[in-house]
C-alpha cells in the first residue's frame, strides 16, 4: 500500500515528460514479439536486443526514468532533512525549558531557599527547606513499599517461566505503568486517608510507591535476564536449592543493574505531583511524621505556580531548578551506568 | 489492580446511583446545586488529548524514523537520550513553565495569527487567552513526544536487514527503503506506540491543569478554556464538602481508568505484535 | 554485449576488518560464474562490492574499481540505486516483503523506478518474472496472497522473480539456495541455467558440486589466515578449476582436503 504513494509522484514526472507516450505507444507490438512461452523455450540470441527493449532493458524505461530517478533522489533527501528537522524541533522545548528554569531558578536560588520554611505573602525571603525534606522523606516512604514488591515481582517474571502466568503479570505491570498517576492518588485517598481521616507521608509514600512498581519489577526482570544461565546451573549443580541461588548467586550479580533501575524508578516518581495533592498534601512546617501531611517540592510548585503574587512565582521557579536537578542527576546518572553495564553485558 | 477498580467503583456508587447513564452525557456541573455531568470534562481531555496527538504524531515519527534510518551512527544514542531527557523533566515544570512562558507567547502570537487568518473556522474563532485547550494540547504533544518516538524507533530497529537490503538491492532510495521495507513492519508497533502516548496524554493532569483553564464550558474554539476528567480531580478533589460531589469525582476518575487501561491493553498487544514477529535476525550473514 | 563486470584490485573493509584484497576479475556476459570458497574468505564480501551493496554495511570501504560495461560503478557521478537496479541481488535467507501481495513484491522494484505503467503492462511483467523464475504454477490462483505465506523455496524464486522484474543485465546470488531443501534447490537452479541466455549471474556458493553444476566460469577464494583477508586464489573455466587447477590450494580445497 506504500508503493501506491510512489505513483502519484510518477505522474507528475510523467506530466513533465512527453516520453512516456511513445513508450507506451511502442510497448504492446514489441510485447506480443515476445509471447510467453518465448521465455522459457530456446531462443536466438538475435531476439535479444528486442526483446530488451519492450521491457525498457536499455531503451525507454531507462531514459525514463532518469528524470524520474532524480525526482525519486530528491524526495529522499527531502524526506531526509523533514526527519532530522522533527528531530531538531523536539528539541527546542528542552532547551527553552531548561533555560528558563536555570534563568528564572537560578534568581530566586540560595542558601535560605534550600535551609528555611516558606513566608507567608508579602514578607521576603523563606524557601522550601521543608517541602525538599518532604520530598526527600516521601521518596524514602515510596522506596521502602515499592523495591521490595518491585524486585520480587521481577525475581518472579525473570526466574519462574511459567509462560501464561508470567506474561499475565508482565502484562499487569505494563497496564499499571499507564495508568495515569492522579488515579493512583484518588485510589490511594479512598484507600488510607478516607479510613483514617488524615492526610499522611505515609499516603503519598504509598501512592509513589505503586507509581514505581512497574519500572522496578521489569528492570529487574531485564537484569536477571542478563545472568548468564551457566552461572545459575553452576549453582543449582552445587546442591544449592533454587532460592538460595537466585538470592545469593543471581540478585548479587545483577544487583548493580537493579540499583540503577531502582534510581531510575525513583526519578520518575520525584517529579509526580498529582497523586500527592490528596494524599501528602501540603505543610508548611518542616515534616512531624509518616503521619502526617508534609509538603513536596511538586505540589509546593504547583500551588506558587497557579498563585497570584510574583514572589511565590519566583519561588516556584527555584523549587523547579532544585526539582529538575534532582532528577536529572538521578535519571541521567542512572542511565549512562546503565548503558555501560549493557554494553560489558553484550 | 482489581482492589483498585472495587475501590473506585464503592466509592462511585452514590454518584452512579444518582446521575446513572445521564452522568456521561450532561453538560451541567455544578457543585453548588450537587448537579453532576462529566461530559465537558470528557470533551475536554479527549479534545486536548487528540489534538496533542496530532502535533506530536509527525513529529514523533520524524524523530523516530531519523533515529533509526537516516542519522549517522554516532549521533543516534546521544539525540535519542536527549529526546528522551524530555520524558524526564517532571510535569508540574512543565506546567509552570507553560503558565509563564509558553501560553503568554501562544497568545500574543500563533494564536492571533490562526484565529486572524482561519477565524472563519469556528475551531480557530474567538477571543484568544492565551491559556486555553490550544495551550494545553501543545504542552501534552512536547510531553508524549519521547513515549511514541521511543516506541516507535523501538519497532522501526526491529525491522530485520534482510528486509531493507531487498528494497536497496531494488534500487530504492533511503526514504523508499523506509516506505517500502520498514514501515509496514512496523506499523503496529507504531499504532502502539500512537496508542500509548494518547494514553499518557489523557491522564496527564498537572500541565493540563495549569494551561487549559479549568472551565467546564464545550466550545467550538480550540483557544477557549476548557476543563479535562484528571484536572477537575486536581482542582476539585481537596475542597470537597458534599459526598456525591466527591463521589462525582470518583465515578470521573473510573471512566478515566477504563479507558486509559483499554487503550494501554491494546497498545500493548499490538506492541508485541512486532517484535514477537520472528523478523528480528538483525545479524549479518 | 551488456552485463560483464571487471574488477581491479578491489580491496573492501568494514570497520577493521579486512575482507577481501587486491581482487582482479573479469566476469563475462550471459556466462553463470560461480565464486567458491571456505566460509569467512570473502565472498559474500565481494559479490556485495558488485552492486555497491557493501557500502550499507556500517563503517565499510572499497577500493579498486569494479567496472560495469566499462563504466566504474565507484566513480563520483554514479548513482547508487541506479547500479543496484541494474545489477540486481538475491540473498542467503529469502526475504520477500511479508505483508505484501505475491503480484506486489514482483513488481516492487517496477513501480520505484516509476514512469506509469498500465496495469496490463504491469501484471505481464509480473507473470513473465514469475514464470522465469519457475514460480508462475505454483502462485498464479493466488497473486493477492502475501509474500510470506509462501513456503521457503517459493519465497526464495519469488525474491528471484522480484530481482527479474526490473530487468536487470546481472543477478547477484549470495548463497541463494543454502537455506533450502534439495527439491527447490533444483529448481533453482533450473531457473538458473534458462536465465543465463538473457542475464549475467554471478553465484557464490559453498556447495562445490553446485559449483560444478550450474557455472561457466569459476573463481577460488580464499583466506590464508584467520583475520587475513581473503584473496582471489584462482579463476577460470569450471571445468579447469574442477579437473585441473594450477594452484595447490583450489586442488585440497576442490578435493576436500580442508574447509
Amino acid at each position: 500500500m506504500n508503493l501506491n504513494l510512489n505513483r502519484d509522484p510518477g505522474e507528475e514526472v510523467r506530466a513533465a515528460d512527453p516520453e512516456p507516450e511513445t513508450a507506451a505507444a511502442t510497448e504492446p507490438s514489441a510485447v506480443e514479439a515476445a509471447p510467453d512461452d518465448a521465455l522459457t523455450a530456446p531462443r536466438e540470441p538475435e531476439q535479444e536486443p528486442q526483446e530488451r527493449g519492450a521491457l525498457g532493458r536499455d531503451g525507454e524505461l531507462r531514459r525514463h526514468s532518469e528524470l524520474h530517478r532524480r525526482s525519486r533522489i530528491i524526495r529522499s533527501d527531502l524526506a531526509h532533512i523533514l526527519c532530522a528537522l522533527s528531530t531538531l524541533i523536539a528539541m527546542i522545548p528542552l532547551v527553552l525549558i531548561l533555560f528558563y528554569v536555570i534563568y528564572q531558578g537560578a534568581g530566586a536560588l540560595n542558601l535560605d531557599f534550600i535551609t528555611q520554611l516558606p513566608k507567608p505573602v508579602g514578607e521576603p525571603g523563606g524557601g522550601m527547606g521543608n517541602a525538599i525534606v518532604g520530598s526527600l522523606m516521601l521518596m524514602g516512604i515510596a522506596a521502602v513499599i515499592g523495591l521490595p514488591v518491585g524486585v520480587l515481582a521481577g525475581t518472579f517474571l525473570a526466574e519462574f517461566r511459567s509462560p501464561r502466568l508470567s506474561w499475565f503479570v508482565r502484562l499487569l505491570a505494563d497496564i499499571l505503568s499507564g495508568v495515569p498517576s492522579i488515579i493512583v492518588g484518588v485510589f490511594v485517598y479512598t484507600l488510607l486517608v478516607l479510613t483514617f481521616k488524615q492526610f499522611s507521608a505515609l499516603a503519598g509514600g504509598l501512592a509513589l510507591g505503586i507509581l514505581m512498581l512497574p519500572t522496578v519489577a521489569r528492570t529487574t526482570e531485564e537484569m536477571l535476564r542478563m545472568v548468564p544461565d551457566s552461572l545459575r546451573e553452576a549453582s543449582l549443580a552445587l546442591g544449592i536449592p533454587r532460592w538460595r541461588t537466585i538470592i545469593s548467586v543471581i540478585i548479587k550479580t545483577a544487583g548493580g543493574g537493579i540499583m540503577t533501575g531502582v534510581m531510575l524508578a525513583i526519578a520518575r516518581i520525584a517529579g509526580e505531583t498529582a497523586p500527592l495533592l490528596f494524599t501528602a498534601l501540603n505543610s508548611r512546617t518542616w515534616p512531624t511524621g509518616i503521619d502526617k501531611p508534609v509538603a513536596s517540592l511538586p505540589v509546593q510548585i504547583y500551588q506558587y505556580a497557579i498563585s497570584p503574587f510574583d514572589a511565590w512565582h519566583q519561588q516556584a521557579w527555584a523549587g523547579s531548578l532544585v526539582l529538575v536537578l534532582m532528577v536529572l542527576i538521578l535519571s541521567v546518572g542512572s542511565k549512562l551506568y546503565f548503558g555501560r553495564k549493557m554494553q560489558r553485558a553484550r | 489492580m482489581a482492589l483498585l477498580i472495587y475501590e473506585l467503583v464503592q466509592q462511585a456508587l452514590p454518584a452512579i446511583r444518582a446521575f446513572g447513564a445521564g452522568f456521561l452525557i450532561s453538560t451541567n456541573w455544578d457543585p453548588v446545586n450537587n448537579i453532576y455531568g462529566a461530559l465537558p470534562f470528557i470533551f475536554g481531555t479527549v479534545v486536548s488529548s487528540l489534538l496533542a496527538l496530532l502535533m506530536a504524531v509527525p513529529l514523533s515519527l520524524g524523530i523516530a524514523i531519523y533515529l533509526s534510518q537516516f542519522a549517522p551512527k554516532w549521533l543516534r544514542s546521544p539525540l535519542g537520550f536527549v529526546v528522551e531527557l524530555l520524558a524526564a523533566i517532571p510535569s508540574v515544570v512543565y506546567g509552570l513553565w507553560g503558565i509563564f512562558v509558553l501560553a503568554p507567547f501562544l497568545g500574543r502570537t500563533v494564536e492571533p495569527f490562526l484565529s486572524g487568518h482561519l477565524g472563519s473556522i469556528p475551531f480557530f474563532a474567538g477571543p484568544v487567552y492565551g491559556v486555553g485547550l490550544f495551550a494545553a494540547s501543545v504542552v501534552l504533544a512536547i510531553m508524549i513526544i519521547p513515549t511514541i518516538s521511543a516506541i516507535s524507533r523501538e519497532s522501526m530497529l526491529n525491522v530485520s536487514r534482510d528486509q531493507k537490503e531487498a528494497a536497496q538491492a531494488l534500487g530504492a532510495t533511503p526514504w523508499e527503503t523506509v516506505k517500502m521495507a520498514v514501515l509496514p513492519l512496523s506499523r503496529p508497533g507504531i499504532i502502539g506506540a500512537v496508542i500509548l502516548g494518547l494514553g499518557r496524554a489523557l491522564g496527564e493532569t498537572m500541565a493540563v491543569t495549569m494551561l487549559i483553564g479549568n472551565s467546564p464550558k464545550i466550545s467550538a474554539s480550540i483557544f477557549a478554556p476548557a476543563y479535562s476528567i484528571a484536572s477537575v480531580i486536581a482542582s476539585e478533589f481537596q475542597e470537597v464538602t458534599a459526598g456525591v460531589h466527591m463521589a462525582a469525582l470518583i465515578e470521573m476518575a473510573l471512566i478515566l481508568l477504563v479507558i486509559t487501561l483499554m487503550l494501554n491493553l491494546l497498545a500493548r498487544l499490538l506492541i508485541q505484535k512486532t517484535g514477537g514477529r520472528a523478523l528480528k535476525s538483525r545479524g549479518r550473514s | 554485449m551488456a552485463g560483464c563486470i571487471t574488477t581491479k584490485h578491489l580491496s573492501a573493509s568494514f570497520g577493521d576488518i579486512h575482507a577481501i584484497e587486491d581482487v582482479s576479475v573479469e566476469i563475462m556476459a550471459n556466462k553463470v560464474t560461480a565464486i567458491i570458497g571456505p566460509s569467512g574468505c570473502g565472498k559474500s564480501t565481494f559479490l556485495r562490492c558488485l552492486n555497491r551493496m557493501h557500502e550499507l554495511v556500517p563503517g565499510a570501504r572499497v577500493t579498486g574499481e569494479v567496472s560495469w560495461d566499462g563504466r566504474n560503478i565507484y566513480a563520483p557521478e554514479m548513482d547508487a540505486t541506479l547500479v543496484r537496479r541494474g545489477i540486481g541481488m538475491v540473498f542467503q535467507k529469502p526475504n520477500p516483503f511479508p505483508l505484501m501481495s505475491i503480484e506486489d513484491n514482483v513488481s516492487a522494484g517496477l513501480r520505484l523506478a516509476g514512469g506509469r505503467m498500465r496495469k496490463a503492462k504491469v501484471a505481464e511483467i509480473v507473470e513473465r518474472s514469475l514464470r522465469l523464475s519457475a514460480l508462475w504454477d505454483e502462485v498464479k490462483n493466488k497473486l493477492h496472497k502475501p509474500g510470506g505465506s509462501l513456503s521457503g523455496g517459493q519465497q526464495q524464486r519469488l525474491c528471484i522473480a522480484r530481482a527479474l522484474a526490473v530487468e536487470p543485465d546481472i543477478i547477484l546470488m549470495d548463497e541463494p539456495c543454502s537455506a533450502l531443501d534439495p527439491a527447490s534447490t533444483q529448481k533453482i537452479e533450473d531457473t538458473m541455467e534458462k536465465l543465463k541466455k538473457d542475464y549475467t549471474i554471478v553465484i557464490v556458493t559453498h556447495n562445490m558440486q553446485q559449483a560444478a553444476r550450474v557455472s561457466d566460469m569459476t573463481g577460488f577464494m580464499l583466506s590464508t589466515e584467520m583475520g587475513e583477508p581473503g584473496r582471489m586464489i584462482e579463476f577460470g573455466l569450471t571445468n579447469k578449476i574442477f579437473t585441473m587447477p594450477d594452484r595447490k590450494e583450489t586442488e585440497n580445497y576442490i578435493t576436500g582436503r580442508f574447509g
